[in-house]
Order: structure tokens, then sequence, then C-alpha cells
């Protein structure tokens, strides 16, 4: 089974913001949430670099693991996912991610957030592969018709990568020996406690 | 008229451009030739990376066109320390502080007992030490405490203890429940702690009575009993234990039902940290509290329970009190006689 990772390369990123969108549309997720979101650093400044960030499906998974109620499970492809019928909405989970990736449908309102949700790297969740459930609660399941995550899938500068985590480090390897320069694979040290080595 | 000097620096400008270009076109040539960019510039040099970033701030936080100004945040390794604290430190702090103090107050009891009553000659007639507003005071707070501090403990300890016993399902959603249980809760609670302290800080002011009392050992390892007003040391470290850690537990308890309101995540891992802390001892704090107010100590638990305490066992306990209330109201109205006439 694979390793599946998400690595941002920001220097081919132009904050298109369309993962974001096509995130949006793809699960139809509700108003308020990003699963997926696109950060630009030093803004305005020279080396402005933008990083398209959503859940990491870390290794050994903070979420996971403070979670009170243990909603959490690793699948085969170590694609991090919940369950929303254990989920109480406590916010911890926020607390701990290293990459805000948890999202709640309600703010507030006497800390009644309503059940966390998040990028399931387009891998539903617990109920059967591609039922109407499924799809309500988590969203599409591209994965289970063999397509990897949409996000990384219609990036038009090819910038966000989705596969196997040896794969797509190798990628990146090549894209920046041939053209000189990169600044990274962001996240990676803080979810995988390992980086691409270049 | 002004477009005329204006017109003119255009041109200036245009044609220096042309001639620089011109001049720096065989260099151009040279490095791309090198690999290197068109532009001459190595894009490298200056674009951020993590390691710099990290330097800078243990937390990298950009510009986001969404409203979600959380969202802002691109990393926060902290989450890591966090969930080092629940995970690994807060089971075993909040084990050893409630496993803790059960086992001294059993230590406790097998070593002096219940402490009995002393008959005396006012034994037998009763006085009220507790009003109704005053009991149902302490009785809105303790029940909506005793919710909270289970419901507390199940973020903690449930899915160790409980969710292998009843399964996930069940356990979810009981665990749903608490969580309402916790944040509604809370709102009474609040506001008993706040009652309380209107009505009982006045005969809570530590003085130098208090400190003959602690030096006397309280009457619980000494012997005899020293002199008390209405509130002893003991119980007056109890009134503003929870005065105290009844604030804090509001005030970070308030910023996490209203998360994010006040605070950013580091915040919120803070105030996360100091209400689990503050709560599993406050929990055990109010264990002792209930030990000898109930089983510790025979006669106690009448002042919550009627209001009416037996006179001699107030005489023993708190004197000076009972002399001032005797002195306030020489007509005795405070104290009746044991048997109450049948209505």
């Amino acid at each position: 089974m694979a390793r599946m990772k998400f690595l941002c390369d920001a220097d081919r990123c132009i904050e298109c913001n369309a993962c974001v969108t096509a995130c949006k549309n793809e699960h139809e997720v509700p108003w308020g949430i990003n699963r997926r979101r696109v950060v630009t650093l030093n803004d305005g400044k020279p080396g402005e670099r933008s990083v398209s960030m959503a859940c990491m499906h870390c290794t050994d998974a903070p979420c996971a693991a403070v979670c009170p109620v243990n909603c959490f499970y690793t699948t085969a492809d170590a694609v991090v996912l919940h369950s929303k019928d254990i989920c109480i909405g406590c916010g911890y989970c926020f607390y701990a991610c290293p990459f805000g990736a948890p999202q709640y449908p309600k703010v507030g309102n006497f800390g009644s957030r309503g059940k966390m949700d998040k990028c399931t790297y387009c891998a539903g969740g617990p109920e059967p592969d591609l039922s109407t459930i499924e799809y309500e609660k988590y969203g599409s399941n591209r994965l289970a018709e063999g397509k990897l995550p949409l996000c990384a899938e219609m990036c038009s500068t090819k910038a966000l990568l989705a596969g196997d985590g040896e794969m797509i480090a190798e990628i990146y390897k090549q894209r920046v020996i041939k053209r000189g320069y990169g600044s990274g694979a962001w996240g990676w040290k803080t979810a995988y406690r390992e980086t691409v080595a270049i | 008229m002004r477009r005329g000097p204006t017109l003119f620096r255009t041109l200036v400008a245009a044609a220096a451009l042309t001639v620089s270009v011109g001049a720096l076109s065989p260099a151009l040539a040279q490095q791309t030739k090198d690999g290197l960019n068109p532009t001459g510039q190595n894009p490298t040099a200056e674009s951020v990376n993590e390691e710099f970033l990290f330097k800078q701030d243990p937390k990298i936080t950009g510009r986001i066109s969404i409203p979600d100004h959380k969202a802002a945040n691109l990393i926060q390794p902290a989450g890591r320390d966090y969930r080092a604290f629940r995970e690994s430190w807060l089971p075993w702090i909040g084990a050893l502080a409630v496993l803790g103090i059960i086992a001294l107050l059993g230590a406790f009891y097998l070593w002096r007992g219940r402490i009995r009553l002393e008959p005396n000659a006012d034994s037998g007639k009763t006085i009220l030490r507790f009003g109704g507003f005053e009991r149902f005071t302490h009785w809105m707070t303790s029940s909506c405490f005793i919710i909270l501090s289970l419901s507390g403990l199940n973020y903690i300890f449930g899915k160790r203890l409980l969710m292998p016993l009843i399964g996930a399902d069940a356990f979810g959603v009981i665990s749903q429940y608490a969580k309402y249980s916790h944040i509604y809760l809370a709102w009474p609670f609040m506001i008993g702690v706040a009652l309380m302290l209107v009505l009982w800080i006045k005969d809570n002011i530590p003085n130098r009575i208090d400190w003959q009392w602690i030096k006397a050992g309280g009457g619980f390892l000494g012997k005899g009993h020293p002199h008390a007003e209405r509130f002893n040391a003991g119980q007056k470290m109890v009134f503003w234990m929870v005065v105290g850690f009844g604030s804090a537990m509001s005030i970070t308890g308030l910023m996490m039902i209203f998360p994010f309101a006040l605070t950013d995540i580091t915040g919120m891992q803070v105030m996360q940290v100091v209400h689990s802390l503050i709560g599993v001892a406050f929990i055990a704090g109010i264990l002792a509290h209930i030990y000898i107010g109930t089983l510790g100590m025979e006669g106690a638990y009448d002042a919550m329970g009627s209001g009416q305490v037996d006179l001699g066992w107030a005489k023993d306990h708190h004197d000076l009190w009972v002399a001032k209330e005797q002195a306030k109201t020489r007509n005795d109205s405070r104290i009746s006689p044991h048997q109450v006439p049948a209505e």
C-alpha cells in the first residue's frame, strides 16, 4: 500500500485558489468550512511564496491522539479519517493540529460547534465506499474510484502534488535539480518527521 | 501645463530602459546558457523557507483571502507539545491527583476514624448554621460541580476506561451529552460561585484566630477544639479554593465556550492546559471537602442538610461564632429546642 502525502511546491503555486474552490465543489463543503486554503507568506515583499495547505495526514497524527472519543482512524493508505458519528465537536483536534485542518460548521454558540470536518484526502469516511450517506457526511470518495485528490489533480501549475510520498518526493527532487532552486516541502518535517532531501 | 514635464520624464525613462536592456542582452544570454534564471536573479536567494521562518517565530503565519482569520496560520508545531501534555502528562497528573487524595483520605480515616460528636451540656438543642438561600447556593453549585467533574474527567479518562467497556458508538453518544452538560451546567456553576463569594466573603477573611487554629492542628490532628469563628481556617481554605479555582475555571472555560473570541491558537492551548490542571486539583480539593463534611465528621453534614446543627457541636467547633450569635439575639431566635413541634 502507498503512503499518501501532499506536497506543495511553493515556487510553483500562484495563489489561484482553484484547489480551494475545486475541493469545496467536489465535496459540497458547507459555508464557512475550507478544507483546503492557500496562505501567502511575505505577502507583497521580495521572496513572497504561497502554500496550499490542508490536512497533511500526519504520521502519528496529533488530532487522533488528543481526541477524547477516539473518532480518528488511519487507512491502509495512511490517510487520516474520522467518524462524524462519534465526534463530539470539542475542538481539541484543532488545538493539536499543526496545520489548522479541522473545521467546525458552527462557531461559538456555547461551544456546540457541530461535527468536525476536514480534508479526507478525497477518501470519504467510515461508511461503505461510494454510498450516499458517505457522500453526505464526508464528500466524494475519489480514492475508491482509483483517482487522486481533486485539488492536486486539477492544479494548473502542478504545484500541489498528491500521491505516494516517495513518488511525489522524487518528482519534487527532480524539479529542484532541474531548475536549481526550491523552498522545500512545506510542513513535511512537522507532519512526517522527515523532509525531502535534495 | 503640468503634463509637459511628466511626459518628458516618461520619455527619458523609456529611452534609458531601452539602452540598458540592449546593454544587458549579451550578459543575459550568457546567464541563460549557464542554467540561471533569465532575469539574472537567483529566485531562491530571497524566497522564504520554513527553517528561516521558524527561527523568527514558532508559528508560520501569512495572509489569507478567506474570512476565517485562524486559517492564516500555516504551521504551528506547538500542537505537538499540546498533544504531548494532553496525552502523556495529563492522564498521570489527573490520576495521581484524584486517586492520591482518595488514598490519603482513606489512610486518614483508618488512622483517625470518624470524628465523633462529643456530648456536652448543650447537646440536643440546635442552632441554625446555614439559611435556606445559603443551602440552595451550596447545593446548586455542588450538584453542577459533580456533573462538571465527571464530564470533565470523561475528556481525559473516558476513552481509556469507559470506551473499551461500552464500545465506540455508545461512548460517542454519552460523551456528546457529557459535553452539553459540561457547557450548559457551567453557567449555574459560575452563578453559584459568584453567590458564594457574596454570601460568605465577610466570614472568610483570614485573621489571627486562623493562625492559632492551624498551629493547634485544627482539631483533626491535635486534641481539643481551637477557637473558631463562623468558619475555621480549614473551611476558609475551602472557600478561597472554590472562589480561586472557580474563577480560574470560569475564565478558562468561557474562553473555550467562545473559542478564538479573545485569543489565538496558542492562547487556546494554554486555556485548555490551565483548565485541565486546575480542574483535577479542584476535584481533589472538593473530595477532601466532601469527606470531612460527611463521613469524616459526625454532625457536620447537618449544617448543609437541614441547616440546623447540634448546639453542643457548634460550641465545640465554632465557639466564637455561637457566642456572637447568642449575643446578637438574646432571645436566641436562631437556637431552637431539638424537638420540633408537629405541624
